[in-house]
């Protein structure tokens, strides 16, 4: 069911009142975030820049409610500082959100964080290794975290990798000596080796060459299929969205703005116009009333405003 | 009846010491991959040790002292940089708990592993141990010869003592100054230097701190590092047995119990203010 932003509110408020499901590998309600607005002591140094008057605190996060199904892969699409990655920092337990509840099976984020850590697993945009550590060096420690012994880990990481399009030699090197698509793709190894029931991409194909984001996305949805895992997929990516998601939820501005399948929203802005006219861009541009590569304010710079 | 993740068939979890272990080990390959760094301390640790200690030979050359005090000299000096370089590393190893990984930009995904802190901090308490001692015994194995000293009254159960159980409340030092990093993601190491430098001016390392400013000698009261020199140097120079240094045993163990369990509890309360705040946040 397609969901707009204008006649959302019962709907969303339904939703806040529904309960936690132990079936649902996500639920989002109502959930707030805010960054900036406290006492900050470095700024009665006199060397330091005053605080522009009515500087506050700032919402990145206003009011997101969603659900994601068993085996569904869910887009977040939003431009740059539109709150994308900050939702997936609080699903990932790296933020506490201000208001709201997040559920993942029915546990709670915050209260039962260790054994919602252990269901999820995470690859962002950056692809975070120890530089000077080999591929293999950082997959063993980041798969020993979750619990699985070096044989598991040396069993499951030739095959995964394969399917990646990455020689397994080259899991011998340092990290450093990699480039940036096979960096992202020992990222995204890293992330499914754990076998996360839910697995939360942050923008993952961002700055690879076509060639390793075909094979990163060929490989999320072939692991998604065999696993039946749930995927929650942020990006900025129109063309990736409609290839890889069941729903999508545009996000603008910290609030979710509509929500469907992606014919959905296309028959939500096509009226007259023949629904093969519409490309997923247009249908941002109209619901959101500014195009999807138009960054917003950067989410980092409010974390440190 | 099956827990959620046994339903969803998530591989159960080991026994907890398994996942502090993951950490010695990527500690471990980190050292390997940083030898080169490892080497230059090391080198810095000897010259340390031999810069200081020849002290005591200028002071004998002086005509100062009388052989006998001068060869006490040389043993409090060597023991003193000795064991400093000994805290230090285990100080530097577990203070860098969350700015090693900023630099590396691995924050995120470590602390988002189903891993509890204490498991996580206990794994790098061990490793800062065992590599404070490996570093420690190199700087001596180099530095001895380069001196005459008379070892032949140490009791080396007691010094070992005092070091074991000194490690943990110097450990629990290292975890509370870890915290500044998570605080402060800009200024956080540079003040955890401040404590370590703090810690080498109160405690006694070069001097008795008889000789501190009464001020100052306040501190040392409440640095365990006073308490292991002081140990040491006992058990050492004087061959103090374990009952004749107990008292600084009894103090160290103190601090353990305190800092350790109120290292852990104010690690955890920082890092939910952290995530409250949104400080976790890779830099650079």
């Amino acid at each position: 069911m397609v969901e707009m932003n204008g006649h959302m509110n019962s709907e969303t408020t339904a939703a806040a009142g529904r309960s936690a499901s132990p079936l649902l590998p996500l639920q989002v309600r109502d959930v707030m975030k805010s960054f900036g607005g406290g006492f900050d002591v470095g700024r009665l140094l006199p060397w330091q820049r005053a605080k522009p008057p009515g500087d506050g605190a700032r919402r990145v996060v206003d009011g997101i409610s969603f659900e994601i199904r068993r085996g569904e892969i869910f887009g977040v699409i939003g431009a740059n500082g539109s709150g994308k990655s900050t939702l997936i920092r609080m699903i990932s337990t790296l933020l506490l959100p201000d208001e709201g509840d997040i559920r993942i099976f029915g546990m709670d984020v915050v209260r039962q964080s260790i054994q919602v850590r252990a269901l999820i697993n995470r690859v962002s945009a950056d692809p975070s290794f120890f530089r000077n550590m080999t591929a293999a060096e950082n997959l063993l420690f980041f798969g020993r975290v979750y619990g699985l012994s070096p044989r598991e880990i040396r069993e499951r990481l030739p095959e995964m990798l394969r399917r990646l399009g990455f020689e397994w030699e080259r899991a011998l090197e340092p990290m450093s000596h990699l480039s940036r698509g096979q960096q992202q793709k020992i990222a995204v190894a890293r992330a499914f080796l754990t076998s996360p029931v839910l697995m939360l991409l942050d923008e993952p194909t961002t700055g690879l060459d076509p060639r390793s984001k075909r094979d990163v996305q060929a490989f999320v949805r072939q692991v998604q299929r065999e696993h039946d895992a749930s995927i929650l997929l942020t990006t900025h990516d129109m063309e990736e969205a409609e290839l890889l998601c069941d729903r999508i939820s545009f996000i603008s501005g910290g609030k979710i703005v509509a929500e469907g399948t992606p014919l959905e929203l296309r028959q939500l802005v096509a009226g007259a116009r023949p629904l093969e006219s519409i490309n997923m861009e247009t249908v941002f541009m109209e619901l959101t009333g500014r195009s999807v590569e138009e960054d917003e304010e950067p989410e980092e710079a409010l974390i440190h405003a | 009846m099956l827990s959620i993740a046994e339903q969803l068939h998530v591989p159960p979890r080991p026994a907890r010491p398994v996942l502090a272990w993951a950490f010695i080990e990527r500690q471990k390959n980190l050292w390997k991959r940083y030898w080169a760094w490892e080497l230059v301390w090391l080198v810095y640790g000897v010259v340390n040790t031999l810069a200081v200690t020849l002290i005591a030979n200028q002071v004998g050359n002086s005509g100062l002292a009388d052989k006998e005090a001068i060869s006490r000299l040389v043993l409090f000096l060597l023991i003193g940089t000795l064991v400093w370089a000994y805290l230090s590393a285990v100080l530097d190893d577990i203070s860098m708990v969350v700015q090693w990984e900023r630099w590396e930009g691995t924050i995120e995904h470590t602390l988002m592993a189903p891993v509890e802190r204490w498991l996580h901090l206990t794994g790098m308490v061990l490793f800062g141990i065992l590599h404070g001692i490996v570093r420690t015994l190199l700087i001596f194995a180099i530095a001895v010869p380069f001196f005459t000293v008379h070892l032949g009254d140490a009791d080396w159960l007691a010094a070992t003592v005092v070091l074991f159980v000194g490690s943990f409340s110097v450990a629990g030092l290292a975890i509370l100054a870890g915290i500044l990093p998570m605080l402060y993601p800009e200024r956080g190491q540079q003040m955890s230097m401040m404590v370590q430098a703090f810690v080498l001016l109160v405690s006694g390392v070069y001097y008795e701190v008889g000789v501190l400013p009464a001020w100052l000698r306040a501190f040392s009261y409440i640095s365990p590092a006073t308490y292991i020199l002081d140990g040491i140097r006992g058990a050492i120079i004087d061959g103090k047995s374990v009952a004749d240094v107990w008292p600084q045993i009894a103090a160290l163990a103190g601090f353990g119990i305190g800092l350790i369990p109120g290292g852990i509890f104010l690690f955890a309360i920082a890092e939910r203010w952290a995530k409250k705040t949104g400080r976790l946040k890779r830099q650079g």
